[in-house]
């Protein structure tokens, strides 16, 4: 019994260290989001949404263009990461036979590990030199490669937790192969496959140093993808490392904005997928 | 067309039956090991064929390779032929799509896809090749599932997803799904091994009913269900055909020892 007694009491100091290193992992985090919550909401009002930049010194002021920036370039980016990355996905998951399986799936570990700034450089060499000049196409061009494997290797895991039996119901069918993923297998996952494209937007939303020099910033609206374009990091960025209290402030704000527009889109999309799986 | 009843026990007038499909020294291979090795055996036309034997035998390798389900599978290899209406469907430029197309397949365990409704699950192999008239669509959902014995059931509840349905009415969705499609043979893999009593019965009394539209291979372990629903039996044991015949005869008379054994219930 003495051990028993003993093995209890065992039990609780381990999980009171368990509970304490939960604590003290999540400090860091709750501090960063009182500490946002506490310096940006001083200035989230509505000029924050609805104006672009005062002068420097001046008080006031909003990040209207950067707002707006953000969800062009990551919507966009989006945009030209999903066919690329969900035809890798499938290419990878339901092609394994397929020559171009091996090269893909190198090609997609490589570009996972890549760090997001060389991702802004492929698209200032791709095209902010071709164009001329800074550019939202190319900022959004930067933040699909950031999207392109996590799309890949999250479509693909997704796909392959979709049951072998539905497959071959299909095939069994006399269904073409590619008709039994598009309609049949594809659809089984939808849920998890959106979950994936959340986790890209999630990781590009915050993403600064690929846009410093191809999105490159603006502090006035613009919405000509043509035309250099502000986003929240880089306005975030360039705020952070000004000398005005305000605008450090500010800065607080836009991370706020940005956590805030990750939990809505995350929200939009669960509610959009609601009922499946 | 004529339809000969077989009602002999002995003699070889089943030899006079139409073929729907043929093996000749068929063998699969998974690797270096066979699955099944030279089988030789008659399907005929409109009739159903019960493959009997013991766990292992190579039941459903052999069934499986009578619609090429195994070019799925990448270490399975198949020899010999299978002929349907007398054409191997091995042969170099044989679409194994058109083929699964014409010799439909029932799984072990009821399969309906999940993110489809009743009616959609039926019509799936229609719909999925671009036929979209309306009209067609219902008459073979109604067609399918009359034939399935389960329209009475469902025919309030066309829209409602098929995963709603219980067991039993899942595998004659399976059921009603692969004759949508109208095809000439319909494989059964041991279709009522995961269903109750109830189920397995009203899926047995539907079988002497759907030969009429279409010739049936059906494996089972069941032995009792051979003998009812089967007009013709095949006997496998390790890989291998040991005997083939009209039901009757393979369950009153058998040739072979092994037969006998395992019929007699001395082993398996
Ligand atoms: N995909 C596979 N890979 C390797 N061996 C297999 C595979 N499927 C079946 N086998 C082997 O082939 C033999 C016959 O199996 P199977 O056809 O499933 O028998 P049955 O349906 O009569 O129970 C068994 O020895 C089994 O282990
Ligand atoms: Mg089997």
């Amino acid at each position: 019994m003495r051990s028993l007694q003993a093995r209890y009491n065992r039990d609780r100091v381990m999980v009171a260290l368990l509970l304490l290193g939960t604590a003290l992992a999540a400090l860091p985090l709750l501090l960063l989001l009182g500490y946002a919550l506490i310096e940006g909401f001083t200035s989230l009002n509505w000029d924050f949404f609805t104006k672009t930049q005062k002068p420097p010194g001046e008080l006031g002021g909003g990040m209207a263009q950067a707002i707006v920036g953000t969800i062009i370039l990551n919507g966009v980016g989006l945009l030209l990461a999903i066919p690329f990355g969900l035809a890798a996905g499938i290419l990878l998951s339901e092609y394994p036979e397929h020559p171009l399986n091996p090269p893909l799936r190198v090609l997609s570990d490589t570009l996972n590990g890549m760090p997001a700034i060389l991702k802004g450089l492929l698209a200032y060499v791709l095209i902010v030199k071709p164009m001329g000049g800074f550019s939202g196409l190319s900022g959004a061009v930067a933040l699909a490669f950031i999207m392109l494997p996590i799309l890949a290797k999250s479509t693909e895991s997704v796909l392959r937790l979709v049951p072998w039996t539905i497959r071959e119901a299909g095939l069994g069918l006399g269904l073409p192969r590619w008709r039994v993923i598009l309609s049949l297998v594809f659809p089984a996952a939808r849920a998890g496959v959106v979950t994936g494209m959340l986790l890209a937007l999630s990781r590009a939303a915050g993403e600064a140093a690929p846009l410093l020099f191809t999105a490159f910033g603006n502090v006035y609206m613009q919405l000509n993808l043509l035309q250099p374009m502000d986003s929240l990091p880089v306005r975030l960025y360039t705020y952070a490392v000004s000398p005005y209290d305000d605008w450090h402030r500010q800065a607080w704000a836009a991370g706020l904005v940005l956590l805030a527009l990750i939990v809505l889109t995350s929200l939009l999309a669960r509610w959009a997928t609601r009922g499946r799986q | 067309m004529i339809r000969p009843e077989v009602k002999t026990t002995s003699g070889n007038v089943h030899e006079e039956l139409p073929l729907r499909m043929e093996t000749r020294g068929l063998s699969v291979f998974y690797g270096k090991k066979a699955g099944v090795r030279e089988v030789s055996l008659p399907i005929y036309n409109n009739r159903v064929t019960a493959l009997i034997g013991p766990s292992g035998c190579g039941k459903t390798t052999f069934l499986r390779a009578l619609n090429r389900m195994h070019d799925l599978t990448p270490i399975a290899r198949v020899t010999g032929e299978a002929l349907l209406d007398g054409q191997n469907i091995y042969e170099r430029g044989v679409d194994p799509v058109e083929i699964r197309r014409r010799v439909g397949m029932v799984f072990q365990k009821p399969n309906p896809f999940p993110t489809l409704s009743v009616y959609d699950n039926v019509v799936s192999g229609l719909k999925l090749v671009g036929i979209r008239h309306k009209g067609l669509l219902d008459e073979a959902v109604e067609r399918s599932l009359t034939q399935a014995a389960l329209w009475d059931e469902v025919k309030d509840r066309l829209r409602a997803p098929s995963m709603s349905l219980s067991g039993g009415q899942q595998q004659r969705l399976c059921i009603a799904r692969a004759l949508a499609v109208q095809p000439e043979v319909l494989l059964m893999d041991e279709p009522t091994s995961a269903l109750d009593p109830i189920s397995t019965q009203s899926i047995e009394d539907l079988m002497s009913e759907l030969k009429k539209h279409v010739t049936i291979v059906i494996v089972t372990h069941n032995m009792q269900q051979a003998a009812r629903v089967s007009d013709f039996t095949g006997y496998f044991l390790t890989g291998e055909l040991v005997e083939f015949g009209p039901t009757n005869q393979i369950f009153t008379n058998p040739k072979d020892p092994r037969t006998e054994a395992y019929i007699t219930g001395r082993f398996g």
